[in-house]
C-alpha cells in the first residue's frame, strides 16, 4: 500500500480547493504524510526543524521590509506616480501597456509601489480616462471596465513573470530549496538568468495583446479609425 | 562564471559567520514585532500574536545552533495560533498622505537610490563575489537605511523597526506560506512521495522521453496550480514526482527545468479564479462588473506564454 503515502498531496489539493486554512492544509498534510511515511513524532520533528532551518533564505523578505516601509513613507509611491505621468498622449491601451513595463522594471528589483489598489485604481485609471477624453470621447462604460480588466492583467502578468528576476525573491529560492532536496545544487543568479528572456517575452506579448485590444474596443465604442493611426495599423 | 568572481572569500565564513548574522537580525526583527503586538492595547490578541512571531523569530535566528528537533516543536507552535486565526493586526502607525508629500518633495526620484539598492546590491554580489546572496541583500538593506536616514532626519531606527513591524502585520501569517511549503516539499521527499506518484506517472508516460515528461510536467503544473491557486504548493510535489524523475534523471539542465516550471506554474495562476487576491479582490477593487473580467483578460496570454515556455524547455533542457 504505497498509495497511502499521497495522502499529504490529496490533502493539499482538497484543501486548497475547498479553501481551508492554508497554514492548517499544510500543518496537517506535513504531519499525515511524516506518519504514514514512517517517519514517527521524533522523525516528524526532526523533518519539520531541519527543513524549516534549511528553508530560512525565504524568509529574508523581512530584512527587506526593514525599508519598505519606510520607502513608502519617504515617497515611493507619489515617485512611481510622478514617472508614470512623464508617460504622455497615449491611448489608454499604450498606458496600460506602459504601466506594465514600469511595474515589471520595478517587479525585477523587487520595488512594489501599491499594486492594483494602491497604484492601479488611484493613478492608472484616471489617466487612462483621460487619455479617452483627450481623443474627444466620453468614455464608455464598457469600455473602461475592459479597461480595468486589462490593467489587472496586466499588474499580474508583470509581476509573476518580472519578480522571479529578482535574485533572492522567494520563487527562486522555493526551486533552489526543491532541487536541492533531490540532490541539484543550483544557484539563485543562475535561476533569475534563465528567466530574462521569459519575462521579456511575457511583458511584449501582454503589452501588445493589449494595445491591440484597446484599439478595437476604441473602435467598437467610438467608431472607426478613433483613437488609431493608419500608419501603425498597416504596419501589424 | 567564477572567473569574474572578484572576492572570494572563505566559505566557512559564510556558512559560520555571515549567514548566521543574517538569520540573528531577520529573527530579532521578527521577536521585536512579537514583543510590540504582545504590549500593543489596540491588538484583540496579544498572546497568540506575540506567539506566533516569537516562535518564528527564535526559529529563525537560533536555527543555526538549535536541535533540528527543537526547532520542530518551534515550528508546531508557531502554527497553531495561525490555524486557530489568533494573529492579529494591533495599532497601525501608517504615514499621513500629507507626511508622504512632504517627503516626496524633499526627497524626490533620489527615493530611487535606496529602492533598487537592494536587489542591484544582490545581483552584484551574486556576480562578482562568493558572499552568499542572502549576505548581500543584507548589506543592500542596510546601505538603504543609511541613505534614508541621511535623506530625512525624521528615519530614526525605530522609525524602520516599526514600519517592518507593521508591514509584517499587514502581510499576516500568510506569509510564512513559502517557507511552510518549502517544508512540507523536504518532507514529501523524505517520506518518499517522489516514488509514489513517479511509480503512478510512470503508467501514462513512458520513461526516457525527456521532450513528453517536459510537456506533462508543464501542464502538470498549470492544471495543480488552478485547482490550488498557488504555484509556490504545485511546485514542489510536482518537482519530486515528475521533474525529477521523468526529466533531470536523464541529464536535462536542472536550473531551466525547475524554474521555468514554476513560471508555467504562474500561468495557471493566471487562469484560476482560486487565486483570489490577484484575480478577484482586483474586480472588486476596481468596482468592476464581471467578476471573471480580469481572469478574461490573461486567458490569450497564458496560453502564449504556455507554449513559449515549454518549447524554451525543451530548446534549453
Amino acid at each position: 500500500m504505497e498509495l497511502i503515502k499521497l495522502v499529504g498531496i490529496l490533502i493539499v489539493i482538497v484543501g486548497f480547493a475547498l479553501k481551508l486554512d492554508s497554514i492548517l492544509i499544510i500543518f496537517l498534510a506535513a504531519v499525515t504524510t511524516a506518519f504514514v511515511g514512517g517517519l514517527g513524532v521524533d522523525g516528524l520533528l526532526e523533518a519539520l526543524g531541519t527543513n524549516f532551518v534549511a528553508n530560512r533564505s525565504m524568509a529574508i523578505f523581512i530584512m527587506i521590509l526593514v525599508i519598505t516601509g519606510t520607502l513608502e513613507r519617504n515617497g515611493l509611491k507619489e515617485a512611481a506616480a510622478e514617472l508614470m505621468k512623464k508617460v504622455k498622449s497615449a491611448t489608454a491601451g499604450k498606458l496600460v501597456a506602459a504601466y506594465g513595463v514600469l511595474r515589471g522594471i520595478f517587479g525585477a528589483f523587487n520595488v512594489g509601489f501599491g499594486g492594483v489598489a494602491g497604484f492601479v485604481r488611484p493613478v492608472l485609471l484616471p489617466m487612462a480616462e483621460g487619455a479617452v477624453k483627450n481623443e474627444g470621447h466620453e468614455p464608455n462604460e464598457d469600455h473602461m471596465e475592459d479597461i480595468k480588466g486589462m490593467s489587472s492583467a496586466k499588474e499580474n502578468v508583470s509581476w509573476f513573470f518580472c519578480q522571479v528576476l529578482f535574485v533572492g525573491g522567494s520563487g527562486g529560492i522555493l526551486v533552489q530549496t526543491t532541487l536541492a532536496s533531490l540532490g541539484y545544487d543550483v544557484e539563485l543568479i543562475d535561476l533569475a538568468k534563465v528567466e530574462i528572456p521569459i519575462a521579456i517575452i511575457a511583458i511584449v506579448v501582454a503589452s501588445v495583446v493589449f494595445i491591440l485590444r484597446d484599439k478595437k474596443l476604441c473602435n467598437k465604442y467610438y467608431g472607426a479609425g478613433s483613437g488609431t493611426k493608419k500608419t501603425t495599423e498597416s504596419k501589424k | 562564471m567564477d572567473a569574474i568572481r572578484i572576492i572570494n572569500i572563505n566559505p566557512d565564513i559564510n556558512a559560520n559567520i555571515l549567514l548566521p548574522i543574517v538569520w540573528l537580525i531577520v529573527g530579532f526583527i521578527t521577536i521585536y514585532a512579537g514583543i510590540k503586538n504582545l504590549m500593543d492595547k489596540e491588538n484583540p490578541s496579544r498572546i497568540g500574536t506575540a506567539v506566533f512571531w516569537c516562535s518564528f523569530g527564535i526559529a529563525c535566528a537560533f536555527g543555526t545552533w538549535l536541535p533540528a528537533k527543537v526547532s520542530g516543536a518551534l515550528v508546531i507552535i508557531m502554527c497553531i495560533p495561525a490555524i486557530f486565526r489568533r494573529v492579529k493586526v494591533g495599532k497601525v502607525n501608517a504615514p499621513t498622505k500629507e507626511y508622504t508629500k512632504t517627503s516626496f518633495g524633499k526627497i524626490g526620484m533620489k527615493i530611487f537610490i535606496p529602492a533598487f539598492g537592494v536587489a542591484i546590491c544582490s545581483i552584484l554580489f551574486s556576480l562578482f563575489t562568493n558572499i552568499n546572496t542572502m549576505v548581500g541583500i543584507t548589506i543592500g538593506v542596510l546601505a538603504g537605511v543609511i541613505i534614508l536616514m541621511v535623506y530625512n532626519k525624521d528615519n530614526k531606527p525605530m522609525v524602520f523597526l516599526n514600519d517592518s513591524e507593521r508591514f509584517l502585520s499587514m502581510m499576516g501569517p500568510l506569509c510564512m506560506l513559502p517557507q511552510l511549503l518549502g517544508c512540507l516539499g523536504g518532507i514529501f521527499t523524505q517520506a518518499g512521495v517522489g516514488e509514489v506518484v513517479a511509480s503512478l506517472v510512470e503508467k501514462i508516460v513512458p520513461k526516457g522521453n525527456v521532450n513528453l515528461g517536459i510537456v506533462v510536467f508543464a501542464i502538470g503544473m498549470v492544471l495543480f496550480t488552478m485547482i490550488m491557486g498557488n504555484a509556490f504548493a504545485a511546485i514542489t510535489v510536482m518537482t519530486v514526482g515528475i521533474g525529477g524523475p521523468f526529466i533531470l534523471a536523464y541529464g536535462a539542465n536542472p536550473v531551466v527545468i525547475g524554474m521555468i516550471a514554476l513560471t508555467c506554474g504562474y500561468c495557471g495562476t493566471l487562469l484560476t479564479p482560486m487565486a483570489a487576491n490577484f484575480n478577484i479582490v482586483p474586480v472588486a477593487i476596481l468596482d468592476m462588473k464581471d467578476r471573471m473580467g480580469v481572469i478574461k483578460n490573461q486567458i490569450i496570454i497564458a496560453g502564449i506564454m504556455l507554449v513559449v515556455q515549454i518549447c524554451y524547455m525543451i530548446a534549453f533542457k
